[in-house]
Protein backbone atom coordinates (compact mmCIF):
# COMPACT_ATOMS: atom_id res chain seq x y z
CA UNK A 1 0.00 0.00 0.00
CA UNK A 2 1.36 3.79 -1.15
CA UNK A 3 2.16 6.02 1.79
CA UNK A 4 -0.56 9.00 1.82
CA UNK A 5 1.46 12.20 1.04
CA UNK A 6 -0.69 15.21 2.78
CA UNK A 7 0.82 18.49 1.28
CA UNK A 8 -1.25 22.43 1.72
CA UNK A 9 -1.55 22.19 -1.80
CA UNK A 10 -1.60 20.73 -5.23
CA UNK A 11 -1.68 22.19 -8.27
CA UNK A 12 -2.20 19.58 -11.19
CA UNK A 13 -0.34 21.25 -14.72
CA UNK A 14 2.89 23.07 -14.77
CA UNK A 15 1.91 25.48 -17.85
CA UNK A 16 2.05 29.43 -17.55
CA UNK A 17 -1.54 28.94 -15.09
CA UNK A 18 -0.25 26.08 -12.52
CA UNK A 19 3.31 27.67 -12.45
CA UNK A 20 1.89 31.02 -11.82
CA UNK A 21 -0.79 29.45 -9.35
CA UNK A 22 2.43 27.16 -6.99
CA UNK A 23 3.97 30.89 -6.94
CA UNK A 24 1.41 32.83 -5.93
CA UNK A 25 -0.01 30.30 -3.47
CA UNK A 26 3.83 29.91 -1.79
CA UNK A 27 3.94 33.57 -1.75
CA UNK A 28 0.97 33.97 -0.22
CA UNK A 29 2.29 31.99 2.84
CA UNK A 30 1.82 28.37 2.17
CA UNK A 31 4.69 25.77 2.90
CA UNK A 32 3.82 22.45 1.56
CA UNK A 33 3.15 22.64 -1.82
CA UNK A 34 3.27 19.98 -4.68
CA UNK A 35 3.30 20.58 -8.38
CA UNK A 36 2.62 17.77 -10.81
CA UNK A 37 3.37 17.81 -14.47
CA UNK A 38 2.73 14.88 -16.85
CA UNK A 39 5.75 16.32 -19.25
CA UNK A 40 9.24 15.99 -18.80
CA UNK A 41 9.95 19.64 -18.01
CA UNK A 42 8.12 22.44 -17.07
CA UNK A 43 6.13 25.13 -19.19
CA UNK A 44 3.33 23.15 -20.50
CA UNK A 45 2.47 24.12 -24.33
CA UNK A 46 4.85 27.38 -24.08
CA UNK A 47 7.95 25.80 -24.95
CA UNK A 48 6.75 24.59 -28.53
CA UNK A 49 5.55 28.70 -29.38
CA UNK A 50 8.74 29.87 -30.09
CA UNK A 51 7.09 32.83 -31.85
CA UNK A 52 6.91 35.72 -29.69
CA UNK A 53 4.63 38.18 -28.83
CA UNK A 54 3.73 36.95 -25.34
CA UNK A 55 3.72 39.11 -22.02
CA UNK A 56 2.90 42.40 -23.16
CA UNK A 57 0.75 42.92 -20.30
CA UNK A 58 2.19 40.82 -17.30
CA UNK A 59 5.72 41.76 -18.26
CA UNK A 60 5.28 45.05 -20.27
CA UNK A 61 7.69 43.32 -23.66
CA UNK A 62 7.08 41.19 -26.02
CA UNK A 63 9.00 37.65 -25.32
CA UNK A 64 8.67 34.09 -27.05
CA UNK A 65 6.81 31.35 -25.23
CA UNK A 66 9.78 29.61 -24.20
CA UNK A 67 11.06 33.23 -22.68
CA UNK A 68 7.90 33.86 -21.46
CA UNK A 69 8.31 30.40 -19.88
CA UNK A 70 11.72 30.50 -18.01
CA UNK A 71 10.98 33.60 -16.30
CA UNK A 72 8.30 31.74 -14.32
CA UNK A 73 10.47 28.19 -14.24
CA UNK A 74 13.14 30.33 -12.85
CA UNK A 75 11.19 31.71 -10.07
CA UNK A 76 9.15 28.32 -9.30
CA UNK A 77 12.96 26.79 -9.12
CA UNK A 78 13.78 29.23 -6.24
CA UNK A 79 10.52 28.55 -4.64
CA UNK A 80 11.14 25.24 -2.82
CA UNK A 81 8.02 23.14 -3.86
CA UNK A 82 7.57 19.79 -4.53
CA UNK A 83 7.86 19.82 -8.33
CA UNK A 84 7.03 16.27 -9.71
CA UNK A 85 7.80 15.67 -13.26
CA UNK A 86 6.67 12.79 -15.66
CA UNK A 87 4.38 12.53 -13.15
CA UNK A 88 0.10 11.94 -14.69
CA UNK A 89 -2.60 12.51 -12.23
CA UNK A 90 -5.50 9.65 -13.04
CA UNK A 91 -7.42 10.49 -10.73
CA UNK A 92 -9.33 13.31 -8.72
CA UNK A 93 -12.34 12.95 -6.18
CA UNK A 94 -14.94 15.21 -4.73
CA UNK A 95 -12.82 15.08 -1.42
CA UNK A 96 -9.76 16.12 -3.09
CA UNK A 97 -7.85 13.04 -2.65
CA UNK A 98 -5.96 12.07 -5.88
CA UNK A 99 -4.08 9.44 -7.45
CA UNK A 100 -1.04 10.05 -9.61
CA UNK A 101 2.00 7.52 -10.90
CA UNK A 102 5.30 8.01 -12.47
CA UNK A 103 8.43 5.56 -12.65
CA UNK A 104 9.85 6.30 -9.79
CA UNK A 105 7.62 6.35 -6.63
CA UNK A 106 4.74 4.18 -8.46
CA UNK A 107 1.08 5.02 -7.38
CA UNK A 108 1.33 7.92 -5.33
CA UNK A 109 -1.82 9.11 -3.10
CA UNK A 110 -2.29 11.94 -1.91
CA UNK A 111 -4.54 14.17 0.54
CA UNK A 112 -3.65 17.85 -0.44
CA UNK A 113 -5.90 20.43 2.04
CA UNK A 114 -6.25 22.34 -1.58
CA UNK A 115 -6.06 21.42 -5.32
CA UNK A 116 -5.73 23.85 -8.51
CA UNK A 117 -6.62 22.82 -11.79
CA UNK A 118 -4.22 23.98 -14.12
CA UNK A 119 -4.81 20.77 -16.72
CA UNK A 120 -4.80 23.31 -20.00
CA UNK A 121 -6.45 22.20 -23.22
CA UNK A 122 -6.35 20.20 -25.52
CA UNK A 123 -6.87 20.18 -29.77
CA UNK A 124 -10.19 19.24 -31.55
CA UNK A 125 -9.67 16.65 -33.74
CA UNK A 126 -10.14 15.19 -37.33
CA UNK A 127 -12.57 12.83 -35.36
CA UNK A 128 -14.95 16.03 -34.00
CA UNK A 129 -14.63 18.03 -37.22
CA UNK A 130 -16.03 14.83 -39.24
CA UNK A 131 -14.18 14.98 -42.83
CA UNK A 132 -15.27 11.72 -45.22
CA UNK A 133 -12.40 10.31 -47.08
CA UNK A 134 -9.81 7.34 -45.86
CA UNK A 135 -7.44 7.68 -43.06
CA UNK A 136 -4.17 8.01 -44.03
CA UNK A 137 -0.90 9.26 -42.51
CA UNK A 138 -0.45 12.61 -42.99
CA UNK A 139 -3.60 14.58 -40.97
CA UNK A 140 -2.01 16.41 -38.03
CA UNK A 141 -3.40 18.78 -35.38
CA UNK A 142 -1.76 22.29 -35.38
CA UNK A 143 -0.48 22.11 -32.09
CA UNK A 144 0.98 18.39 -32.94
CA UNK A 145 2.93 19.75 -36.12
CA UNK A 146 4.15 22.86 -34.03
CA UNK A 147 5.58 20.41 -31.32
CA UNK A 148 7.31 17.50 -34.24
CA UNK A 149 8.61 21.05 -35.90
CA UNK A 150 9.80 23.35 -32.77
CA UNK A 151 10.52 20.44 -30.07
CA UNK A 152 11.44 17.58 -32.07
CA UNK A 153 13.22 18.89 -35.31
CA UNK A 154 10.44 16.81 -37.31
CA UNK A 155 8.59 17.97 -40.65
CA UNK A 156 5.64 16.70 -40.83
CA UNK A 157 5.34 17.10 -44.23
CA UNK A 158 6.51 19.36 -47.45
CA UNK A 159 3.24 19.95 -48.90
CA UNK A 160 0.47 21.51 -46.53
CA UNK A 161 -2.95 22.67 -46.61
CA UNK A 162 -4.50 23.94 -43.32
CA UNK A 163 -8.36 23.76 -42.10
CA UNK A 164 -9.21 26.17 -39.75
CA UNK A 165 -8.02 29.88 -38.93
CA UNK A 166 -7.39 29.36 -35.48
CA UNK A 167 -4.29 31.61 -34.37
CA UNK A 168 -1.88 27.80 -34.06
CA UNK A 169 -3.03 26.95 -37.46
CA UNK A 170 -2.07 30.50 -39.02
CA UNK A 171 1.14 30.86 -36.67
CA UNK A 172 1.96 27.32 -38.30
CA UNK A 173 1.32 28.48 -41.57
CA UNK A 174 4.28 30.83 -41.55
CA UNK A 175 6.20 28.02 -39.38
CA UNK A 176 6.14 25.71 -42.13
CA UNK A 177 7.18 28.23 -44.93
CA UNK A 178 10.13 29.40 -43.14
CA UNK A 179 10.89 25.49 -42.72
CA UNK A 180 10.74 25.33 -46.91
CA UNK A 181 7.60 23.58 -46.91
CA UNK A 182 4.79 25.07 -49.65
CA UNK A 183 1.54 26.14 -47.90
CA UNK A 184 -1.25 26.19 -50.50
CA UNK A 185 -3.39 28.11 -48.65
CA UNK A 186 -5.64 28.33 -45.33
CA UNK A 187 -9.26 27.21 -45.43
CA UNK A 188 -12.22 28.66 -42.88
CA UNK A 189 -15.48 27.45 -42.65
CA UNK A 190 -16.60 30.94 -41.42
CA UNK A 191 -16.29 33.76 -43.26
CA UNK A 192 -14.45 35.51 -40.92
CA UNK A 193 -11.06 34.26 -39.65
CA UNK A 194 -10.84 32.67 -36.39
CA UNK A 195 -7.41 33.84 -35.22
CA UNK A 196 -6.16 37.37 -34.31
CA UNK A 197 -5.30 40.24 -36.79
CA UNK A 198 -1.66 40.19 -35.63
CA UNK A 199 -1.08 36.74 -37.10
CA UNK A 200 -3.12 37.05 -40.05
CA UNK A 201 -1.39 39.98 -41.24
CA UNK A 202 2.26 38.46 -40.22
CA UNK A 203 1.94 35.13 -40.40
CA UNK A 204 -0.24 34.72 -43.94
CA UNK A 205 0.21 37.75 -45.51
CA UNK A 206 3.81 38.45 -45.23
CA UNK A 207 4.39 35.40 -46.65
CA UNK A 208 1.73 35.37 -49.68
CA UNK A 209 -0.41 32.49 -48.20
CA UNK A 210 -3.88 32.76 -49.53
CA UNK A 211 -6.77 32.60 -46.31
CA UNK A 212 -9.95 30.99 -48.08
CA UNK A 213 -13.32 32.02 -46.38
CA UNK A 214 -16.54 30.37 -45.91
CA UNK A 215 -14.59 26.87 -47.51
CA UNK A 216 -13.74 23.55 -45.98
CA UNK A 217 -12.34 20.53 -46.87
CA UNK A 218 -14.86 18.03 -48.11
CA UNK A 219 -12.68 14.82 -48.78
CA UNK A 220 -9.23 13.66 -47.72
CA UNK A 221 -7.76 11.22 -50.74
CA UNK A 222 -4.81 8.94 -50.35
CA UNK A 223 -4.98 5.28 -48.55
CA UNK A 224 -1.77 5.23 -46.85
CA UNK A 225 -0.80 8.74 -46.87
CA UNK A 226 -2.28 11.69 -47.76
CA UNK A 227 -1.83 12.52 -51.77
CA UNK A 228 -4.97 15.69 -51.82
CA UNK A 229 -8.06 17.04 -50.80
CA UNK A 230 -11.21 18.16 -51.90
CA UNK A 231 -12.26 21.67 -50.82
CA UNK A 232 -15.83 23.53 -51.67
CA UNK A 233 -16.91 26.60 -50.90
CA UNK A 234 -20.05 26.63 -48.10
CA UNK A 235 -23.63 28.29 -47.96
CA UNK A 236 -24.71 30.47 -45.17
CA UNK A 237 -25.39 27.33 -43.46
CA UNK A 238 -22.19 26.22 -43.33
CA UNK A 239 -22.78 23.40 -45.94
CA UNK A 240 -20.70 22.21 -49.09
CA UNK A 241 -22.58 23.85 -52.12
CA UNK A 242 -22.31 21.44 -54.91
CA UNK A 243 -20.35 22.37 -57.76
CA UNK A 244 -17.72 24.37 -56.23
CA UNK A 245 -15.33 21.42 -55.42
CA UNK A 246 -11.72 21.94 -55.87
CA UNK A 247 -8.35 19.33 -55.81
CA UNK A 248 -5.56 20.04 -54.03
CA UNK A 249 -2.99 18.09 -54.53
CA UNK A 250 -0.61 18.03 -50.97
CA UNK A 251 0.87 15.49 -48.30
CA UNK A 252 -0.15 16.75 -45.04
CA UNK A 253 -3.26 18.18 -43.43
CA UNK A 254 -3.11 20.68 -40.78
CA UNK A 255 -6.02 20.77 -38.69
CA UNK A 256 -6.68 23.98 -36.36
CA UNK A 257 -9.88 23.57 -35.45
CA UNK A 258 -10.13 24.72 -31.95
CA UNK A 259 -9.31 23.71 -28.28
CA UNK A 260 -11.28 22.29 -25.74
CA UNK A 261 -10.46 22.59 -21.92
CA UNK A 262 -9.04 19.66 -20.35
CA UNK A 263 -11.80 18.08 -17.72
CA UNK A 264 -11.87 14.46 -17.24
CA UNK A 265 -9.76 15.01 -14.06
CA UNK A 266 -12.19 17.85 -12.99
CA UNK A 267 -15.08 15.79 -14.03
CA UNK A 268 -14.25 12.62 -12.00
CA UNK A 269 -13.95 15.17 -8.74
CA UNK A 270 -17.78 15.97 -9.36
CA UNK A 271 -16.92 20.00 -10.59
CA UNK A 272 -19.60 21.54 -12.28
CA UNK A 273 -19.03 22.01 -15.75
CA UNK A 274 -19.88 25.52 -17.85
CA UNK A 275 -21.08 24.14 -21.60
CA UNK A 276 -20.48 27.66 -22.84
CA UNK A 277 -17.04 27.41 -21.85
CA UNK A 278 -16.34 24.17 -21.23
CA UNK A 279 -14.50 24.65 -17.86
CA UNK A 280 -15.68 24.64 -14.63
CA UNK A 281 -18.17 27.45 -13.20
CA UNK A 282 -15.99 29.28 -10.62
CA UNK A 283 -16.40 32.12 -8.36
CA UNK A 284 -14.49 35.15 -8.43
CA UNK A 285 -11.38 33.18 -5.83
CA UNK A 286 -11.32 30.56 -9.18
CA UNK A 287 -13.03 28.26 -6.74
CA UNK A 288 -14.71 25.39 -8.93
CA UNK A 289 -18.34 23.70 -7.33
CA UNK A 290 -16.50 21.20 -5.19
CA UNK A 291 -14.84 23.59 -2.29
CA UNK A 292 -11.16 23.71 -2.02
CA UNK A 293 -10.83 22.79 -5.84
CA UNK A 294 -9.84 25.95 -7.40
CA UNK A 295 -9.07 26.44 -11.73
CA UNK A 296 -7.27 28.32 -13.64
CA UNK A 297 -5.62 28.79 -17.08
CA UNK A 298 -7.13 27.29 -20.17
CA UNK A 299 -9.06 24.37 -18.19
CA UNK A 300 -11.32 27.15 -17.16
CA UNK A 301 -12.05 28.54 -20.48
CA UNK A 302 -9.29 28.84 -23.84
CA UNK A 303 -7.82 31.98 -23.32
CA UNK A 304 -6.26 34.20 -26.46
CA UNK A 305 -3.72 35.19 -24.12
CA UNK A 306 -1.33 34.15 -21.93
CA UNK A 307 -1.00 37.40 -19.72
CA UNK A 308 -4.74 36.34 -18.60
CA UNK A 309 -4.03 33.10 -17.82
CA UNK A 310 -1.26 34.35 -15.00
CA UNK A 311 -3.84 36.64 -13.94
CA UNK A 312 -6.06 34.05 -13.55
CA UNK A 313 -3.41 31.83 -11.85
CA UNK A 314 -2.56 34.42 -9.28
CA UNK A 315 -5.87 34.88 -8.01
CA UNK A 316 -6.54 30.82 -7.84
CA UNK A 317 -3.09 30.42 -6.46
CA UNK A 318 -3.37 33.32 -3.22
CA UNK A 319 -7.48 32.32 -2.93
CA UNK A 320 -5.92 28.29 -2.47
CA UNK A 321 -3.40 29.57 0.14
CA UNK A 322 -6.20 31.72 1.94
CA UNK A 323 -8.43 28.37 1.74
CA UNK A 324 -5.68 26.56 3.87
CA UNK A 325 -4.08 28.94 5.72
CA UNK A 326 -6.90 30.97 7.33
CA UNK A 327 -9.85 28.65 6.73
CA UNK A 328 -11.50 31.40 4.37
CA UNK A 329 -14.54 29.00 3.96
CA UNK A 330 -16.71 29.34 0.55
CA UNK A 331 -19.68 31.87 1.13
CA UNK A 332 -22.68 29.77 0.08
CA UNK A 333 -24.49 32.77 -1.40
CA UNK A 334 -23.75 33.23 -5.10
CA UNK A 335 -25.02 36.02 -7.70
CA UNK A 336 -24.89 34.41 -11.39
CA UNK A 337 -23.06 36.50 -14.01
CA UNK A 338 -24.71 35.90 -16.90
CA UNK A 339 -24.04 36.95 -20.51
CA UNK A 340 -26.05 39.03 -22.27
CA UNK A 341 -26.48 40.94 -25.77
CA UNK A 342 -23.84 39.77 -27.95
CA UNK A 343 -21.92 37.42 -25.03
CA UNK A 344 -21.36 34.22 -25.59
CA UNK A 345 -19.71 33.52 -21.92
CA UNK A 346 -18.34 35.34 -18.95
CA UNK A 347 -15.63 34.20 -16.39
CA UNK A 348 -15.66 33.74 -13.64
CA UNK A 349 -19.61 32.71 -14.12
CA UNK A 350 -20.29 33.21 -9.80
CA UNK A 351 -19.36 36.28 -7.72
CA UNK A 352 -20.09 35.73 -4.22
CA UNK A 353 -18.91 39.16 -2.36
CA UNK A 354 -14.92 38.54 -1.28
CA UNK A 355 -14.20 41.83 -1.91
CA UNK A 356 -11.53 43.28 -4.21
CA UNK A 357 -11.34 44.14 -7.75
CA UNK A 358 -12.82 41.36 -9.85
CA UNK A 359 -11.55 40.93 -13.45
CA UNK A 360 -14.56 39.44 -15.79
CA UNK A 361 -12.97 38.04 -18.78
CA UNK A 362 -15.71 37.60 -22.22
CA UNK A 363 -15.99 36.72 -25.77
CA UNK A 364 -18.08 38.35 -28.02
CA UNK A 365 -20.71 36.41 -30.64
CA UNK A 366 -19.97 38.52 -34.00
CA UNK A 367 -18.07 41.37 -34.46
CA UNK A 368 -19.10 45.03 -33.56
CA UNK A 369 -17.83 48.13 -34.08
CA UNK A 370 -18.18 51.25 -31.45
CA UNK A 371 -19.58 48.94 -28.39
CA UNK A 372 -19.55 50.13 -24.56
CA UNK A 373 -19.13 46.79 -22.52
CA UNK A 374 -21.01 46.60 -19.51
CA UNK A 375 -21.40 44.87 -16.12
CA UNK A 376 -24.94 45.65 -15.14
CA UNK A 377 -27.55 44.59 -12.20
CA UNK A 378 -31.38 45.82 -12.25
CA UNK A 379 -30.73 47.68 -15.68
CA UNK A 380 -27.95 50.05 -13.43
CA UNK A 381 -24.45 49.68 -14.94
CA UNK A 382 -21.50 49.19 -12.26
CA UNK A 383 -18.56 48.85 -14.75
CA UNK A 384 -18.29 49.86 -17.81
CA UNK A 385 -15.63 50.14 -20.64
CA UNK A 386 -15.36 51.49 -24.23
CA UNK A 387 -14.27 49.12 -27.04
CA UNK A 388 -13.77 50.66 -31.29
CA UNK A 389 -14.29 46.95 -32.49
CA UNK A 390 -14.63 43.59 -30.61
CA UNK A 391 -13.93 40.42 -32.04
CA UNK A 392 -15.35 36.73 -31.24
CA UNK A 393 -10.96 36.10 -31.64
CA UNK A 394 -10.25 38.15 -29.14
CA UNK A 395 -11.30 38.04 -25.05
CA UNK A 396 -12.67 41.18 -23.66
CA UNK A 397 -11.34 42.01 -19.97
CA UNK A 398 -14.24 43.89 -17.88
CA UNK A 399 -12.70 45.17 -14.62
CA UNK A 400 -15.16 45.74 -11.81
CA UNK A 401 -13.80 47.81 -8.93
CA UNK A 402 -15.10 46.68 -5.08
CA UNK A 403 -17.34 49.00 -4.06
CA UNK A 404 -19.90 48.53 -6.88
CA UNK A 405 -19.96 45.20 -6.48
CA UNK A 406 -21.14 44.74 -3.05
CA UNK A 407 -23.27 47.04 -3.91
CA UNK A 408 -24.64 44.25 -6.41
CA UNK A 409 -25.18 42.10 -4.30
CA UNK A 410 -28.63 43.59 -2.64
CA UNK A 411 -30.14 43.79 -5.91
CA UNK A 412 -29.47 40.36 -7.55
CA UNK A 413 -28.20 39.02 -11.15
CA UNK A 414 -25.53 40.36 -13.15
CA UNK A 415 -25.41 40.34 -16.90
CA UNK A 416 -22.01 41.15 -19.15
CA UNK A 417 -23.50 42.75 -22.23
CA UNK A 418 -22.20 44.69 -25.03
CA UNK A 419 -24.22 47.54 -26.29
CA UNK A 420 -23.88 49.97 -29.00
CA UNK A 421 -21.62 52.93 -27.59
CA UNK A 422 -24.26 55.45 -27.98
CA UNK A 423 -26.91 54.09 -25.97
CA UNK A 424 -27.83 55.24 -22.64
CA UNK A 425 -25.25 57.11 -20.85
CA UNK A 426 -22.28 56.69 -19.04
CA UNK A 427 -22.82 55.65 -15.69
CA UNK A 428 -19.24 54.42 -15.10
CA UNK A 429 -18.23 52.45 -11.87
CA UNK B 1 4.81 56.16 -61.44
CA UNK B 2 2.41 56.43 -58.87
CA UNK B 3 1.48 53.27 -57.39
CA UNK B 4 -0.68 52.51 -54.00
CA UNK B 5 -0.08 49.43 -51.54
CA UNK B 6 -2.68 48.22 -49.25
CA UNK B 7 -2.01 47.41 -45.66
CA UNK B 8 -3.87 46.28 -42.47
CA UNK B 9 -3.14 47.91 -39.34
CA UNK B 10 -2.22 45.43 -36.39
CA UNK B 11 -1.87 48.33 -33.38
CA UNK B 12 -5.46 47.63 -32.45
CA UNK B 13 -8.69 45.19 -32.82
CA UNK B 14 -10.08 47.78 -35.18
CA UNK B 15 -7.45 46.11 -37.94
CA UNK B 16 -8.16 49.29 -40.13
CA UNK B 17 -7.47 48.84 -43.92
CA UNK B 18 -4.79 50.78 -45.17
CA UNK B 19 -3.92 52.69 -48.77
CA UNK B 20 -0.35 54.28 -48.89
CA UNK B 21 -0.52 56.39 -52.18
CA UNK B 22 2.81 56.80 -53.19
CA UNK B 23 5.49 58.07 -56.56
CA UNK B 24 8.74 57.20 -57.06
CA UNK B 25 9.42 56.13 -53.68
CA UNK B 26 7.64 59.43 -52.34
CA UNK B 27 4.38 58.79 -49.87
CA UNK B 28 1.92 61.27 -51.30
CA UNK B 29 -0.85 60.25 -49.14
CA UNK B 30 -1.87 57.63 -46.48
CA UNK B 31 -5.92 56.69 -46.02
CA UNK B 32 -8.56 54.47 -44.31
CA UNK B 33 -6.84 54.75 -40.99
CA UNK B 34 -9.02 56.03 -38.19
CA UNK B 35 -5.81 57.35 -36.14
CA UNK B 36 -1.91 58.27 -36.76
CA UNK B 37 -0.73 55.05 -35.47
CA UNK B 38 -2.27 53.20 -38.63
CA UNK B 39 -0.45 56.35 -40.54
CA UNK B 40 2.77 55.43 -38.97
CA UNK B 41 2.37 51.84 -39.54
CA UNK B 42 1.57 52.21 -43.06
CA UNK B 43 4.93 54.48 -43.64
CA UNK B 44 6.89 51.82 -41.90
CA UNK B 45 5.41 49.15 -43.69
CA UNK B 46 6.38 51.07 -47.37
CA UNK B 47 9.28 52.31 -46.09
CA UNK B 48 11.52 50.28 -43.92
CA UNK B 49 8.99 46.48 -42.76
CA UNK B 50 10.71 45.03 -39.87
CA UNK B 51 9.63 41.51 -38.08
CA UNK B 52 11.55 39.55 -35.11
CA UNK B 53 13.16 36.49 -36.41
CA UNK B 54 12.15 33.27 -34.59
CA UNK B 55 13.28 30.05 -35.04
CA UNK B 56 15.38 26.86 -33.88
CA UNK B 57 19.12 25.49 -34.42
CA UNK B 58 19.90 22.15 -33.16
CA UNK B 59 21.54 21.21 -30.30
CA UNK B 60 24.27 18.50 -29.21
CA UNK B 61 24.29 16.57 -25.84
CA UNK B 62 21.26 18.53 -24.79
CA UNK B 63 17.66 17.05 -23.21
CA UNK B 64 15.89 17.93 -26.16
CA UNK B 65 17.30 18.14 -30.18
CA UNK B 66 16.19 21.65 -31.08
CA UNK B 67 17.06 25.03 -29.15
CA UNK B 68 14.46 28.29 -30.04
CA UNK B 69 16.35 31.85 -30.73
CA UNK B 70 15.25 35.05 -30.73
CA UNK B 71 16.53 38.40 -32.57
CA UNK B 72 17.30 40.89 -30.21
CA UNK B 73 15.66 43.28 -32.72
CA UNK B 74 13.86 43.56 -35.98
CA UNK B 75 15.41 42.58 -38.98
CA UNK B 76 14.32 43.84 -42.18
CA UNK B 77 11.25 41.85 -43.42
CA UNK B 78 13.02 40.62 -46.52
CA UNK B 79 15.79 39.31 -44.66
CA UNK B 80 13.80 36.65 -42.61
CA UNK B 81 13.77 33.97 -44.24
CA UNK B 82 17.35 33.88 -45.36
CA UNK B 83 18.11 34.70 -41.71
CA UNK B 84 16.33 31.16 -40.88
CA UNK B 85 17.90 29.59 -43.99
CA UNK B 86 21.45 30.66 -41.96
CA UNK B 87 20.33 29.59 -38.65
CA UNK B 88 19.09 25.95 -39.74
CA UNK B 89 23.01 24.91 -40.49
CA UNK B 90 23.94 26.15 -36.96
CA UNK B 91 24.62 23.65 -33.67
CA UNK B 92 25.46 24.07 -31.15
CA UNK B 93 26.59 22.22 -27.29
CA UNK B 94 24.26 21.58 -24.56
CA UNK B 95 24.67 23.09 -21.81
CA UNK B 96 22.77 26.92 -23.10
CA UNK B 97 21.91 29.68 -20.61
CA UNK B 98 18.64 31.50 -21.67
CA UNK B 99 19.68 34.61 -23.48
CA UNK B 100 23.33 33.04 -24.35
CA UNK B 101 24.29 34.89 -28.04
CA UNK B 102 23.87 32.07 -30.40
CA UNK B 103 24.59 33.87 -33.34
CA UNK B 104 26.37 37.57 -33.72
CA UNK B 105 24.74 40.37 -36.10
CA UNK B 106 22.71 38.18 -38.47
CA UNK B 107 23.25 38.78 -42.01
CA UNK B 108 24.50 42.16 -41.25
CA UNK B 109 21.38 43.43 -39.40
CA UNK B 110 23.13 44.34 -36.29
CA UNK B 111 20.99 42.11 -34.73
CA UNK B 112 22.15 39.06 -32.32
CA UNK B 113 20.28 35.81 -32.43
CA UNK B 114 19.95 34.33 -28.60
CA UNK B 115 18.78 31.38 -27.57
CA UNK B 116 15.37 31.70 -25.81
CA UNK B 117 15.11 29.23 -22.78
CA UNK B 118 17.58 27.80 -21.18
CA UNK B 119 18.30 24.15 -22.15
CA UNK B 120 20.18 21.30 -19.73
CA UNK B 121 22.78 18.91 -20.86
CA UNK B 122 21.34 15.51 -21.21
CA UNK B 123 23.56 13.42 -18.39
C1 LIG C 1 -0.77 23.97 -29.36
C2 LIG C 1 -1.08 25.26 -28.65
C3 LIG C 1 -0.46 26.44 -29.07
C4 LIG C 1 -0.74 27.65 -28.45
N1 LIG C 1 -0.14 28.79 -28.90
C5 LIG C 1 -0.37 29.95 -28.26
C6 LIG C 1 0.27 31.13 -28.65
O1 LIG C 1 1.00 31.11 -29.62
N2 LIG C 1 0.04 32.28 -27.95
C7 LIG C 1 -0.78 32.32 -26.85
O2 LIG C 1 -0.93 33.36 -26.20
N3 LIG C 1 -1.42 31.20 -26.47
C8 LIG C 1 -1.24 30.04 -27.16
N4 LIG C 1 -1.90 28.93 -26.79
C9 LIG C 1 -2.82 29.09 -25.71
C10 LIG C 1 -2.04 28.63 -24.51
O3 LIG C 1 -2.51 27.35 -24.21
C11 LIG C 1 -2.12 29.56 -23.33
O4 LIG C 1 -1.57 30.81 -23.66
C12 LIG C 1 -1.37 28.99 -22.12
O5 LIG C 1 -0.23 28.27 -22.48
C13 LIG C 1 -2.29 28.12 -21.36
O6 LIG C 1 -1.67 27.81 -20.14
P1 LIG C 1 -2.16 26.67 -19.21
O7 LIG C 1 -1.17 26.59 -18.12
O8 LIG C 1 -3.59 26.88 -18.88
O9 LIG C 1 -2.12 25.34 -20.10
P2 LIG C 1 -0.90 24.51 -20.71
O10 LIG C 1 0.23 25.37 -21.10
O11 LIG C 1 -1.50 23.64 -21.75
O12 LIG C 1 -0.41 23.60 -19.48
C14 LIG C 1 -1.18 22.52 -18.96
C15 LIG C 1 -0.24 21.50 -18.38
O13 LIG C 1 -0.97 20.54 -17.63
C16 LIG C 1 -0.39 19.27 -17.82
N5 LIG C 1 -1.37 18.25 -17.50
C17 LIG C 1 -2.60 18.08 -18.05
N6 LIG C 1 -3.23 17.02 -17.51
C18 LIG C 1 -2.40 16.50 -16.57
C19 LIG C 1 -2.49 15.39 -15.68
N7 LIG C 1 -3.57 14.61 -15.63
N8 LIG C 1 -1.45 15.13 -14.87
C20 LIG C 1 -0.33 15.92 -14.91
N9 LIG C 1 -0.21 16.98 -15.73
C21 LIG C 1 -1.21 17.27 -16.56
C22 LIG C 1 0.03 19.29 -19.27
O14 LIG C 1 1.04 18.35 -19.54
C23 LIG C 1 0.51 20.72 -19.45
O15 LIG C 1 1.88 20.85 -19.23
C24 LIG C 1 -1.66 27.71 -27.40
C25 LIG C 1 -2.28 26.52 -26.98
C26 LIG C 1 -2.01 25.30 -27.59
C27 LIG C 1 -2.72 24.05 -27.14
S1 LIG D 1 -5.30 52.96 -37.52
FE1 LIG D 1 -5.57 53.35 -35.34
S2 LIG D 1 -7.66 52.70 -34.99
FE2 LIG D 1 -7.10 51.81 -36.96
S3 LIG D 1 -6.30 49.75 -36.45
FE3 LIG D 1 -4.56 51.15 -36.48
S4 LIG D 1 -4.31 51.74 -34.34
FE4 LIG D 1 -6.39 50.90 -34.54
Amino acid sequence: MAKVRKPDLVVIGAGPAGLGAALAAREAGLRDVMLIERDVELGGILPQCIHDGFGSIVFGETLTGPQYAQRFIDRVEKADMDIKLNTMVLDLRPDRSLTAVNSRDGILEIKPRAVVLAMGCRERTRHQVLIPGYRPAGVICAGAAQRDINIEGLMPGRRVVILGSGDIGLIMARRFTLEGAEVEGVYEIMDHPGGLTRNLVQCLHDYDIPLHLSHTVTFIHGRKRVEAVTVSRVDGNLKPMPGTERLVPCDTLVLSVGLIPENELSRRAGVVLDPATGGPVVDERMETSVEGIFACGNVMNVFDLVDYVTHTAEVAGRAAAEYVLRGVARKPEALRVRPGRNVRFVVPQLLRGYGGEVSFYFRVSRPERAVRARLVTGGIPLAAKRARMVRPPEMVRLRADPERLVEALSRGDLTVEVVPEDEGPERQG
Amino acid sequence: MRKKHYYTCINCPLSCSLELVEEDGEILEVTGQECEAGRRYAEEEFRDPRRMVTTTVRVRNGILPLLPVVSTAPIPKSLVREAVRALADVEVEAPVRDGQVIYRDILGTGADMVASRRLDRLD
